[in-house]
């Protein structure tokens, strides 16, 4: 199976999906359109990762863009090879120690669920967003996939920390990932969430909530369906940023150009029609759409609004409850589908995972489950998967 | 019937800032090679974050304060998509919803006594690139792109050319003065609103735009013909006016439709994620404040005062490291009225014969102020000192150093002066009989051969009165 996009070194321990950018070597974020685009710069999280003696091993395969379920729409392997999430089979395989990835709508969270690995997407903020290729601005954060809770700590404490050339990066220099008792720690379950997921998934989060009893953590049921409208406004932000950010892909300046063209639009409609795969031309149009001048009020303005209320409402919950544990898929499997179907599929997926994107927390997948916090409570969040990942062994 | 004309202006000013808007590349000019000045965020790679100038932001706030706007202390960057290839990001980072600087007003001095002129808005943002064109193929050059700009935007309070004109050279000169922008060729744009209405009625009639124009001069022949155009529209029924942007032809002297309300682009503006909301708070606007240039109005009445020229004064408050110097030149002590002179008459003088302007002037202001000095303390007459002051300007002589080498101080006292008029009177048999035979024109070749003996010392107006007692003696 082809789970590198390009491989690097032999020799290395790490893994970084292919829309975070490494010095010279191609970087393509799973698209046609940035065909043989090689970055003259790492990412931040890459460099300090260099610099603390780790090595890059490869660049993993993802869909294009990381707009879709699991990775299986990338331009450089087919879907027939059931590429579930490159970087999280190879942490799975033990190929790599751990791998980077950009949580944008939840496609990495998902691709752990299915490989069976953990991936921590941290709080907005904390980790440095330079070398990214962008889509969702306001809500995307590298993540790391790890074999378990310690590690994902032991990467975390090298990537995150603030850095000067991303202005939306935290002031604080480093953060805590420190791994502690868990006893008398207040987890509640969502119901509503829990109720949208197949039988097979719906015993892997009670199974974790039973464990997480024992190890003597309160566990309470809720029904939470702002998740809905917290998704749904997520959706309309994150295809409204990545319209804007994909825009300057146009065959002008780098990437892939059009062979075929006689001015300078049909320049453009030629390389972005060969560029884009189906899904990214959806989130496009759709991104285009609630951004103009007859939808922007009703459509991009309310769902900033929405993210307000929903932020509000979760810090609410968060004064009762430590974290919020819910499923991370409605399937255990995966399904080959055709790509005309994936933006509705999508969307529908994202229920379980936009909260944490639109507001900024922080959220972990473990065993299968996702637990989401507070800002800054990586450390519990890490803490409560650990406590459950060491009856295991 | 008579009509009225109503017009707004949207004025785009480059800032002089060190490095662009949102990355650390350094200010482009005419003598960059295209794509001199270019990093990967300013040509629109993927990976890059914008992160802000502050020093743009203080430029900004300096302009709203001279505008007297208000500074919003909470101001927010917005994306404005549109597709065009000096365009690297395919969007232009500006600001919609919170502008740095609102509600502000500029007064005008117009023929027709002084007009209020309201400022709606004051926003930051990112210049484009430019296109070169060459045969059959376009290139793209961004060294322009990202090179930060004010936009100043009015209310339609302007009702003539004249108006508009005294607008922007008011801008300019402001803006000169205090080095927020040295507002050279292209520096300055402007896109004028312009509409006209029956003199007396309160309503707007349609308005068209004419867009991006460089020269004051085209601005002024754009609105003559544009409001024409109106006019001769309501007044005939020729054309009807529809709300369109226009682009003036410098060559024909019209202005031509670019394209109408319905066919206008949807930017599709929205809040920028990459950059923080900025928040003034009150200690960093009180620095600005502090390093505040003082009002142009101020500065003149200051000089005015001094008993400078009208004429220098407009040079002064149009050039800020001119007048800085002056202002330097005074403070040790010299007189400011002569000093105004010395810069702008004798300095600019000497630099003009080799093609230069004082731009192009390297003295200090200590060396400046050294040779006003020996001059006004008498130590050497005022041609000596334009003496010194050539050697300076062209051979950076010490003027101290100078005046001893070439002994402009010694022959100032009377008796030397005497000895030389002597010794001329005696080789100069021949001119001095033709005098005395009342060849009155006679005088001056003795006198320009004095002058010549003496190197220039020496007061002329004493040596032309010695000379004459002497030959009528």
């Amino acid at each position: 199976m082809k789970y590198y996009a390009t491989k690097v070194s032999p020799k290395g321990n790490i893994a970084v999906d292919d829309t975070i950018l490494v010095k010279d070597v191609v970087t393509t974020a799973g698209s046609r359109i940035l065909d043989g685009f090689k970055p003259l710069f790492s990412a931040e999280a890459v460099t300090r990762l260099e610099e603390k003696g780790y090595t890059v091993a490869g660049k993993t395969n993802v869909g294009e863009f990381g707009l879709d379920l699991v990775g299986e729409f990338s331009y450089y392997a087919p879907q027939e090879e059931k590429l579930q999430g490159s970087a999280a089979t190879l942490v799975k395989n033990g190929d790599v120690e751990a791998a980077l990835g950009v949580d944008m709508n939840g496609s990495t969270r998902r691709a752990a669920t299915l490989a069976g690995v953990d991936f921590l997407k941290p709080t907005y903020g904390t980790v440095s967003r330079y070398g990214v290729i962008s889509c969702a601005a306001s809500g995307e954060q590298i993540g790391v996939y790890a074999k378990d809770a310690e590690k994902v700590a032991e990467i975390m404490g090298v990537i995150a920390g603030h850095d000067d050339k991303d202005g939306t990066s935290l002031k604080n220099e480093t953060y805590d990932y420190g791994i502690t008792d868990v006893k008398g720690k207040k987890v509640a379950l969502n119901k509503y969430l829990l109720d949208k997921a197949d039988d097979e998934t719906k015993a892997k989060v009670m199974a974790f909530a039973d464990s997480l009893r024992a190890n003597g953590v309160e566990v309470t049921e809720i029904s939470c369906d702002m998740v809905e409208i917290a998704n749904t406004a997520w959706q309309i932000l994150m295809c409204a940023e990545t319209c804007n950010n994909v825009s300057r892909y146009d065959g002008v300046k780098f990437g892939h150009r059009a062979k075929e063209y006689k001015n300078i639009d049909e320049l453009y409609v030629n390389t972005r029609t060969e560029g884009f795969n189906f899904l990214t031309k959806a989130v496009i149009l759709y991104g285009s759409d609630v951004l103009s001048k007859h939808r922007y009020k009703d459509c991009f303005d309310k769902s900033l609004r929405i993210r307000r209320v929903v932020a509000e409402g979760l810090q609410k919950a968060f004064q009762e409850f430590d974290a919020i544990l819910t499923p991370v898929c409605s399937k255990s499997e995966y399904e080959a589908y055709d790509i005309k179907d994936a933006f509705g599929k999508v969307f529908e997926e994202s229920v379980f995972t936009a909260v944490p994107n639109l507001i900024g927390i922080p959220a972990i997948v473990t065993n299968g489950v996702q637990l989401m916090g507070n800002h800054f409570s990586e450390s519990t969040l890490l803490s409560l998967a650990h406590s459950v990942e060491k009856e295991d062994k | 019937m008579k009509y009225e004309l109503v017009m707004g202006l949207e004025t785009h000013v480059e800032l002089s800032t060190e490095s662009k808007i949102f990355c650390s590349c350094g200010g482009h000019s005419a003598a960059n090679e295209p794509n001199d000045c270019v990093c990967p965020a300013c040509s629109g790679m993927p990976g890059m974050l914008p992160v802000m100038n502050k020093r743009v932001v203080e430029l900004a706030v300096t302009a709203g304060l001279m505008l007297n706007c208000n500074i919003n202390r909470y101001t927010t960057f917005d994306k404005k998509n549109y597709y065009y290839p000096d365009l690297p990001c395919a969007y232009q980072i500006t600001q919609i919803n919170h502008p740095i600087c609102t509600d502000g007003c500029v007064t005008l001095k117009t023929s027709e006594g002084t007009r209020d002129i309201r400022i709606k808005q004051i926003h930051m943002e990112e210049d484009a690139g430019k296109l070169v064109h060459s045969g059959n193929s376009s290139f793209v050059d961004f060294n322009r792109t990202s090179v930060p700009l004010i936009e100043i935007v009015t209310q339609p309070d302007f009702r003539s050319a004249e108006e508009v004109v005294t607008y922007l050279n008011k801008l300019k000169s402001m803006f000169r003065s205090s080095g927020i922008s040295e507002c050279e060729e292209g520096a300055m744009r402007c896109d004028v609103n312009i509409s006209v209405r029956p003199v007396g009625s309160t309503e707007f009639g349609v308005r068209t735009e004419i867009k991006n124009m460089a020269s004051f001069e085209a601005i002024e022949r754009a609105i003559k013909y544009e409001s024409q155009r109106h006019m001769d529209a309501l007044e005939y029924e020729i054309e009807e006016l529809v709300q369109e942007t226009r682009r003036f032809d410098d060559v024909s002297g019209k202005t031509f439709a670019m394209r109408n309300k319905e066919t206008e682009a949807d930017y599709r503006y929205f809040p920028d994620a990459n950059l923080m909301p900025i928040i003034i708070d009150d200690a960093w606007l009180e620095k600005i404040k502090a390093n505040k240039p003082v009002a142009v109005d101020e500065k003149a009445e200051q000089y005015r005062e001094y008993g400078i020229s009208e004429k220098e004064i407009d040079m002064l408050i149009s050039n800020h490291k001119i007048a800085k110097m002056l202002d330097d030149i005074i403070a040790m002590g010299c007189n400011p009225k002569d000093t105004a002179t010395w810069i702008l008459t004798d300095c600019a003088g000497v630099l003009r014969k080799d093609g230069k302007t004082l731009n192009d002037l390297t003295m200090t202001a200590e060396t400046f102020a050294t040779i006003i000095k020996m001059v006004d303390s008498g130590e050497i007459n005022r041609n000596a000192g334009k003496k010194v002051l050539i050697a300076v300007v062209e051979d950076n002589a010490d003027p101290v150093t100078f005046v001893k080498e070439q002994g402009l101080d010694k022959k100032f006292d009377s008796s030397a002066i005497d000895s030389v008029i002597d010794k001329v009177i005696a080789q100069n048999e021949k001119a001095v009989a033709d005098y005395k035979s009342g060849k009155e024109k006679a005088l001056m070749s003795i006198f320009g051969a004095c002058m010549k003996e003496l190197r220039g010392a020496g007061d002329p107006a004493v040596i032309k009165e010695l000379l004459e007692k002497k030959l009528k003696a």
